[in-house]
């Protein structure tokens, strides 16, 4: 059962619903009365990506056309660029790219950007990392207002590997967002982190499974989120340790800012421990900006809408601060002002 | 100068100050002493702006201008300094660009240009040396995780380069050990001068033996009721608020 079950079938029924534990706060089957028709190829000039300067190659997948797989096993460090693309008049389209990394560093810098138009999609992205493979991501998920948009990647680690993963959602009319990760232990580490954006009517949802399978593994988690308007943000973490997956070390924290009274967040931090001896934690934290801290940068002389951008940002800046490679984490901070900035103004003027 | 007349302030509706009058000229430091619960802490949130302290009557001016009429950063741009009894952590700002945010929004509401980056540095360092502060400390973000003493020295710190034309230092001294309580007060003194009128709160006459005032005025009950050179603050040691709150019982609000 999945959005793209249901693109691929025409089948409604195949939609996801409430009735689904995982999916009761993104609910699509009483959401989406009929399905487009399937994307067309596009054909246009594709303009520049965000992370273009900052890339060796840059692959696009536009409407779902292009089913990449991506081997890379050479060792060494590369920097790839991936664009997932709606093109203008998109309607419902799905795409199932893989990627291997036997040994060596990739960084994938990935942005997913929709034409405005009330498209769906669906990518489902399976990524296996070798003993000798590193991994880090950063997924900047810029959606239409009006789209429906699933991204499911499922990633297979071995022993040894580390994979690290920052997602920025600004949500659509539904977006979604789920990770898989198959754990091993053995060494291997995770991090996975998410920040979400969201104003007006606004929905973004961050789903993370991660299983420990293995003895010896560690999971980093950290996502925050800013809601305004009436927007809704969903996390829903979820980590399991396995039977004998002992000194497993996970830490799950997911904490928002809430800007208006119509805002929604709802946080469901699981975790699911059948081993003895591990240490994990989660924390979990919804709330409205410190007016102390408000009041207190007021008083040195910082005007109101300043001062609450600046708290903002410093609020979302810990999760930014994480990312590894340098010139994406500089370029995802100014990104990241710049969209603030938009929807606190927003914000600002429905108030 | 700051000139106070019959101010009047609520918080959430209950009346804390009742037609405090007060003058402070430039210049001049002012120690507004009193019992516990007289209303000092309302005075200085008054002046400063904080949101629910509302002024029924009276008036505030600093030097001719209304400050009840303006918000807290318009304050702070006029020159108003409030040092907080507690200061507030602001995670995941460093003190140097909260300070840098602070000075050049100030700046910019006086249709000043930015201070220049290197300029900035310049004064942070020198400052940060006066008042004994690694600079490093104000690499990290403002106030989070910072002793009591290491909190105060970073209001004086910003007092110090944001340069007020009042400065009001709300129990200064609270949470300081003596060597930091020199410190702090060789900080505020390097600050007086005839641009500068300074109001210091406090409850002991303690912090007076370093920062020493040119007048005293006890606060109780919402007003001032007496007033003095510094002699008064020792006969205050001495003796105690208690005839002082004796005295204001029963008057109306």
């Amino acid at each position: 059962m999945s959005l793209a079950k249901a693109i691929e079938t025409g089948d409604l029924a195949e939609l996801p619903s409430r009735r689904d534990e995982d999916w009761r706060w993104t609910d699509l089957r009483g959401l989406v009365r009929s399905l487009p028709p399937r994307s067309g190829t596009y054909v246009g000039n594709l303009g520049p990506g965000l992370f273009d300067a900052l890339a060796e190659e840059s692959v696009s997948i536009v409407n779902g056309e292009n089913r990449t797989t991506l081997v890379l096993g050479s060792g060494g460090e590369h920097v790839v660029a991936v664009r997932y693309i709606a093109g203008p008049g998109a309607g419902a389209h799905t795409a199932s790219p893989k990627l291997e990394v036997e040994k060596g560093r990739l960084i994938l810098l990935e942005t997913l950007e929709g034409a405005d138009a009330a498209y769906l999609s669906e990518i489902d992205m399976t990524m296996k990392i070798g003993r000798e493979g590193h991994v880090e991501r950063i997924v900047l998920a810029d959606d239409a207002d009006e789209a429906i948009s699933v991204l499911r990647w499922d990633v297979t680690l071995a022993p040894g590997a580390s994979f690290a993963q920052t997602v920025i959602a600004t949500g659509a009319r539904r977006q979604r967002i789920e990770t898989h990760v198959a754990h091993p232990g053995g060494g291997a580490s995770v991090r996975l982190d998410g920040l979400y954006l969201l104003g007006e009517r606004r929905h973004a949802d961050i789903t993370t499974v991660v299983t420990h399978a293995g003895v010896d593994g560690t999971t980093s988690q950290l996502t925050k989120g800013v809601v305004s308007g009436q927007a809704r943000g969903v996390f829903q973490g979820r980590i399991v340790v396995e039977k004998g997956a002992d000194q497993t070390d996970a830490r799950m924290g997911h904490h928002a800012l809430v800007l208006s009274d119509r805002a929604e967040v709802d946080g469901k931090p699981e975790l699911e421990i059948y081993a003895d001896d591990v240490s994990c934690a989660h924390g979990n934290t919804v709330g409205a900006i410190d007016e102390e801290a408000l009041f207190y940068a007021q008083a040195r002389g910082i005007p109101e809408p300043q001062a609450r951008a600046m708290l903002t940002e410093a609020f979302v800046g810990e999760v930014i601060d994480r990312i590894e490679h340098e010139g994406a984490r500089e370029a995802v901070r100014a990104w990241v002002a710049e969209r603030l900035h938009r929807q606190m103004e927003k914000a600002g003027e429905a108030a | 100068m700051l000139s106070i007349e019959n101010l009047h302030v609520s918080v959430a509706d209950k009346p804390i100050l009742k037609g405090l009058s007060l003058a402070v000229p430039s210049g001049e430091v002012h120690a507004v002493m009193g019992p516990n619960g007289a209303g000092k802490s309302t005075l200085s949130y008054a002046l400063a702006g904080r949101p629910g302290y509302e002024v029924t009557a009276g008036s505030a001016t600093l030097n001719g201008d209304d400050l009840t009429a303006l918000d807290p950063s318009e304050r702070a741009a006029k020159g108003v300094f409030l040092s907080f009894q507690y200061p507030t952590e602001i995670p995941g700002v460093p003190a140097l660009t909260f300070i840098r945010t602070a000075l050049n929004a100030q700046r910019k509401a006086r249709g000043e240009g930015e201070i220049a980056a290197p300029d900035f540095l310049r004064l942070a360092r020198a400052k940060a040396g006066e008042l004994k502060i690694d600079f490093e400390m104000l690499k990290r973000p403002l106030n989070v995780g910072f002793s009591g003493g290491e909190k105060k020295r970073m209001e004086i710190l910003q007092m110090a380069m944001l340069a007020p034309k009042l400065a009001i230092l709300d129990e200064t001294d609270s949470g300081l050990d003596i060597d930091a309580l020199r410190i702090v007060s060789e900080g505020v003194n390097a600050m007086r001068g005839p641009d500068c009128s300074m109001l210091v709160i406090t409850h002991y006459q303690r912090l007076l033996d370093y920062i020493r005032p040119d007048k005293v005025h006890v606060l109780a009950a919402g007003r001032i009721v007496a007033s003095g050179g510094p002699e008064l603050a020792l006969q205050l040691e001495r003796e105690g608020y208690d005839k002082y709150v004796a005295k204001t019982e029963g008057v109306p609000a």
